[in-house]
Formats: structure tokens, C-alpha cells, sequence
């Protein structure tokens, strides 16, 4: 029973932290259309800036400086957001497969800065050090308060999300989406609001990579993979459904669901020795997933519901 | 003498990457989305080659064409599949879905030969030497060689059959060119055997200069777009140059900076180049 309640908490807090990125993502994709490919960075550059800021002790790397941790969750919303305004200023007049591309290199390059700058990141060794009050989850209830610390972060950042949605500021990133030109000629600057829409989506990236280096309170190069960092929260949100925040957090926990449960499968079905096989084969499960989600309900579960002029 | 060296190297590197580019602007100027599933394709034409000469031991040139033929059919046979059925949509959908194939793709690669580094052959080759010290393997001369002769291929191909006469007019106007006649599914068929063709062929060359190992098409999908960008997506031309171009940069740039730092390298040009020319140094796509 003990452990069926862990698994729970430990399941809703990794559900939830996937639920924050992949509202992040419904901002930039969702409401305004941009392709960001390279989530893992903003997850990294979150998690990696809230470590340095709340850190304690004399660290073989940058960090030690002991902040709370909030100030840590406002150093990565702020870090991130800062290089997303730099990516998209370069990317964001182009076409969208430009900015695919660059978000795959700024991943990449995030990627090698992590592995090889061991006096600011650790490197392959990772970042230790990492403080938070909650950050250790098998000594006593506080397994549980992070839980509901990240749902109350994930709640706040749907209610903001969904006001942004709805605003007219959501309208006309909307109108972007469908018709750039069409926006323009309204008089709308458009690289200026997909700038807006990009620098927020990060931002909230990096608050859930914040809030996943608390939750584990140890953070390596290996965690912010392409695969588990980028690619599973784009299932995500075309499972739940793009452009509907609901379903962002949907798709989370299903896709998060999901991919867990493939591991309880896999582990059980095939011997020890195979379990690298076994991953390799939830990778295959969940990237024809996508592609069977694309083909039959591109919409995903919850369609975008965009609110109509008349009933507001 | 260390530069001449190091541009050799770059050259070399240049000719993997050209082939990489070649196919991404293809697929590019016909189908209009980034193939993110390229790399991979690299990988698995890499991995054809180790079956045919490393496990079953028959000459290289044949497990070479066993390999294109293989992963052209295979590109083939995704495009049937998948990507065939996104024709009418946005082609942001194509690329979303060419991600997910990418990945695909690398776990069924992982899932058959597993996730350890393999070499075609074992022992050291020793290096040819030349005018003015400077050195070369004779595998890299292999790779010189071919992809100099599939680039002749390419462009004969391009220029002189009719299948490449409407392919560049597709890639110039595909409304006009499908109300001049022209069989888009056909021009589309032949674009994936190619681009899938070049794609092993960039993953061989890649596994005869360095090693073989799942996510070596992955980690060389930056420099190729980087180049196919460079020379204009969408103009196959100009991304045999784009690919010269980052591999020579990537090469010297060791000179200065961690080798580990090269992809990095690709990547500043790349945006250098979005800055200051979207559409490549030669004339390609911005939108």
C-alpha cells in the first residue's frame, strides 16, 4: 500500500512537471504555431540556473549561493526567457523551419556546454549541491508537499496560460497562426508577438526545469536528452491536443502514463538482461504513437476551442 | 603545413556533409519541410554496410549499392506509409512527424544491433603520404572519390534526364508544374529514392572515416542542415558548397577551440547566415 502511495506521488509530481513543460510548448506551438524542437535546452538552462542560484556549499562548480528557492524558479524563467528572446529574434521572421532547426542547434550546443564546462556545470559528472526544501524525497512527508507544490506551480501556470489564451493578446496569436499576412495588415506586428509568445513559452520551460531539479535535487547532462526532453512533450501536446491548455496537461499525464507504464511492461515481460532493449522498444511504442495520433486525431483529445467572438 | 592538413580533413568532412545537405535540399525544394528523420537514414545506410562487408564479407563497392538500394526503398516505403498521407496538410505536420520517425527509426537501429560502436574493419590503416607531408588514408580517398562521382551523377541526373528536368521544376513551381503535366507522385517517389540514396551514402562515408554507433546520423544533423542552409535551402548546388564550407570550418576551428565545440562551429554559421543572407549564399528558400 506504502508503496502504491509513492508510486502515486512520485508519478503525479513527474506527470505535473510534464504537464508545466507542455504548456509551455501549447504557447509557442498551440497558440502562435512556432516549432520549438529544442525544449531540452530551455528545460536545462531552467534547471541548470535554478541550481546555481539555490545551491549550498563549497561546489567543485558555479552555485553556492544559497537563495530560497524561489528566487531559483525566477532565475530560470528569467535565463530562459532571455536566450529564447535571442533564438527567436534570429528565427522568427523566417519560416518555421528555420526555427526548428536553430532550437535543434541551441539544444545541441546547451548540450555540449553542459558536458564539457565542468567549472560551471559539473559536466558529465552533474551538479551537486542542489538544495530546496523539499528536495529529498524519501526523508518523511516531503515527497508529498512537493507533490502539491507542483501542482499548485502547474495550476498557476495554467490559470495564466489560459487568461493569455483568451486575452486579445491570445487572439491575435491566433490570427498569426492562420494568417500571418492577414494579421499584419491589421496592423499587428507579428515577429514582436511571436517574440512575446516565444520568450513566455521558454520561460515556463525553464520553471519546470527548475522545478524538476528540486524535485530530483541532483541534475545531469543525461537528464535533458533530446528524447526524454523534447520529444515526449511534443507527444504530449499533440496527444491532448494543441492550442488547448487542458489538453497540454492532458496529454501529460497520459503520454507521462503511458511511458511508465511501458516500463512496468517492459520490465516484467522480458528478463533482466534485455532492459536496455525493452527502453529501445518504448521509444519505437512511443514514436509510432505519434505517428498513429498524427494520421487518425491530429486535433488530439481536446480539440482547440478557441473562444468565438459573439460569446465573450 | 598543419592548415593544408586540416583543410584536407575538412574537405573530407565537407564531401559527408555535402551528401547529407544534397538530400535535405532536395527533399526540401520538392516536399517543402526540414526531413528531421535524415540523419537517421545516414545511420541506417551505415549500418547496411556493416551487415554486407563487416558480417558477411562481401566486397565494399557491392555492400555500398546493396545499401543505397536498401535505405532508398526504405525512405520509399515511409513515404508510402507515413508522409504520404500529410500531402495536403501544413508541411509543419511533415516535419513533426519526421522527428517522431527519426526516433523510429534509431530504436528499431538500437533494438538490431544494439547500442555499442562497431568498425568496418579492425587494425589500423595506415596513412598514404604525399607532397609536402601531407597525409591521407585510403579510406578517405574512397570517400573522396565517390562522392565526387555522385555528385556527377546528381548533377547529369538533374540536368539531362526528363525526371530531373521536372523535378527542378517542381521545386521551382509546383502548381505550374503539375498544370504542365508534370506526375508530382512520381517526382516525389524519385525525390525520397534519392534523397535516400544520398543519405546512406553520407552515413558509409561517415562510418569509413570515423565509427559506426546509433546516434551518428543524429549527431551530424546539425552541420548538414547548417550546410543545406548555407548553400540556399532547397538548391542542391549550393549545399555541396555549404557542406565544404562547415566541414573545412569545422576543421580548423580545432586549431582555436575544443574539438568537442565543432557542431558549434556549424552553428554560429549558421546563424551568421540567417542574419545576414536567410536565403544562403546562394539563391534558395526564405519562405
Amino acid at each position: 500500500m506504502e508503496g502504491l502511495i509513492n508510486f502515486g506521488i512520485l508519478f503525479l509530481t513527474m506527470a505535473g512537471i510534464y504537464g508545466i513543460l507542455s504548456l509551455g510548448l501549447n504557447v509557442q506551438w498551440g497558440f502562435t504555431g512556432m516549432l520549438n524542437v529544442g525544449i531540452a535546452a530551455f528545460f536545462a538552462v531552467g534547471a541548470y540556473s535554478s541550481a546555481i542560484v539555490t545551491s549550498v556549499g563549497d561546489l567543485p562548480h558555479w552555485g553556492g549561493i544559497g537563495a530560497p528557492m524561489i528566487i531559483g524558479f525566477a532565475a530560470a524563467m528569467i535565463v530562459s526567457g532571455i536566450m529564447a528572446f535571442f533564438v527567436g529574434l534570429i528565427t522568427l521572421n523566417l519560416r518555421s523551419d528555420y526555427l526548428a532547426i536553430a532550437s535543434i542547434g541551441i539544444a545541441e550546443i546547451i548540450r555540449l556546454v553542459l558536458k564539457n564546462e565542468e567549472w560551471m556545470t559539473g559536466g558529465v559528472n552533474g551538479f551537486t549541491g542542489i538544495s530546496g526544501k523539499f528536495n529529498n524525497i524519501f526523508d518523511g512527508g516531503h515527497a508529498l508537499l512537493y507533490m502539491i507544490m507542483v501542482m499548485v506551480v502547474l495550476g498557476i501556470a495554467y490559470f495564466l496560460c489560459e487568461r493569455a489564451y483568451k486575452s486579445p493578446w491570445g487572439r491575435v496569436q491566433r490570427a498569426i497562426r492562420e494568417n500571418e499576412i492577414a494579421a499584419r495588415a491589421m496592423g499587428k506586428n507579428s515577429l514582436s508577438f511571436r517574440l512575446q509568445s516565444f520568450v513566455l513559452g521558454s520561460a515556463i520551460m525553464g520553471l519546470g526545469g527548475a522545478v524538476y531539479t528540486h524535485f530530483t535535487g541532483f541534475i545531469s547532462p543525461e537528464a535533458f536528452d533530446p528524447l526524454l526532453a523534447t520529444f515526449l512533450i511534443w507527444v504530449m501536446l499533440i496527444a491532448g491536443g494543441s492550442g488547448n491548455n487542458k489538453g497540454a496537461i492532458l496529454g501529460a499525464f497520459i503520454i507521462w502514463g503511458v511511458w511508465s507504464g511501458t516500463e512496468f511492461i517492459t520490465s516484467s515481460i522480458l528478463p533482466a538482461d534485455m532492459a536496455t532493449q525493452g527502453a529501445y522498444l518504448r521509444v519505437l511504442f512511443i514514436g509510432i504513437l505519434l505517428q498513429a495520433i498524427l494520421l487518425t486525431r491530429p486535433q488530439g483529445l481536446l480539440p482547440e476551442n478557441a473562444p468565438q467572438p459573439d460569446k465573450d | 603545413m598543419e592548415i593544408l592538413q586540416l583543410v584536407l580533413y575538412g574537405t573530407i568532412l565537407g564531401s559527408i556533409l555535402a551528401l547529407g545537405a544534397v538530400g535535405v535540399s532536395l527533399t526540401f525544394g520538392i516536399l517543402r519541410f526540414a526531413n528531421f528523420s535524415h540523419g537517421d537514414l545516414m545511420t541506417i545506410g551505415a549500418y547496411v554496410v556493416f551487415v554486407v562487408f563487416t558480417v558477411m564479407k562481401l566486397p565494399l563497392w557491392l555492400a555500398i549499392i546493396v545499401s543505397l538500394a536498401v535505405t532508398a526503398a526504405l525512405t520509399a516505403i515511409i513515404d508510402k506509409l507515413i508522409y504520404r498521407n500529410f500531402r495536403n496538410s501544413d508541411p509543419v505536420i511533415l516535419l513533426i512527424s519526421s522527428f517522431g520517425m527519426a526516433l523510429i527509426l534509431r530504436s528499431l537501429i538500437q533494438l538490431i544491433w544494439g547500442p555499442s560502436t562497431q568498425v568496418y574493419e579492425k587494425g589500423i590503416q595506415l596513412a598514404i603520404k604525399f607532397g609536402g607531408g601531407l597525409r591521407i588514408k585510403p579510406d578517405q580517398i574512397i570517400i573522396l572519390v565517390g562522392t565526387v562521382l555522385l555528385i556527377i551523377a546528381l548533377h547529369l541526373f538533374l540536368r539531362k534526364t526528363k525526371m530531373g528536368k521536372a523535378m527542378r521544376a517542381v521545386a521551382d513551381n509546383a502548381e505550374l508544374a503539375r498544370l504542365t503535366g508534370i506526375n508530382t507522385e512520381k517526382v516525389i517517389l524519385c525525390t525520397w529514392l534519392m534523397g535516400g540514396a544520398l543519405a546512406a551514402a553520407a552515413g558509409i562515408f561517415l562510418g569509413l572515416d570515423t565509427r559506426v554507433f546509433p546516434e551518428m546520423g543524429w549527431n551530424i544533423l546539425l552541420p548538414v542542415f547548417a550546410a543545406a542552409i548555407l548553400g540556399g535551402i532547397g538548391n542542391p548546388y549550393g549545399a555541396i558548397a555549404g557542406g565544404l564550407v562547415i566541414g573545412i570550418s569545422q576543421e580548423l576551428s580545432t586549431q582555436f577551440i575544443d574539438p568537442s565545440y565543432k557542431p558549434a562551429v556549424a552553428f554560429a554559421i549558421m546563424v551568421v547566415i540567417l542574419i545576414v543572407r536567410p536565403t544562403g549564399i546562394f539563391a534558395g528558400r526564405s519562405s
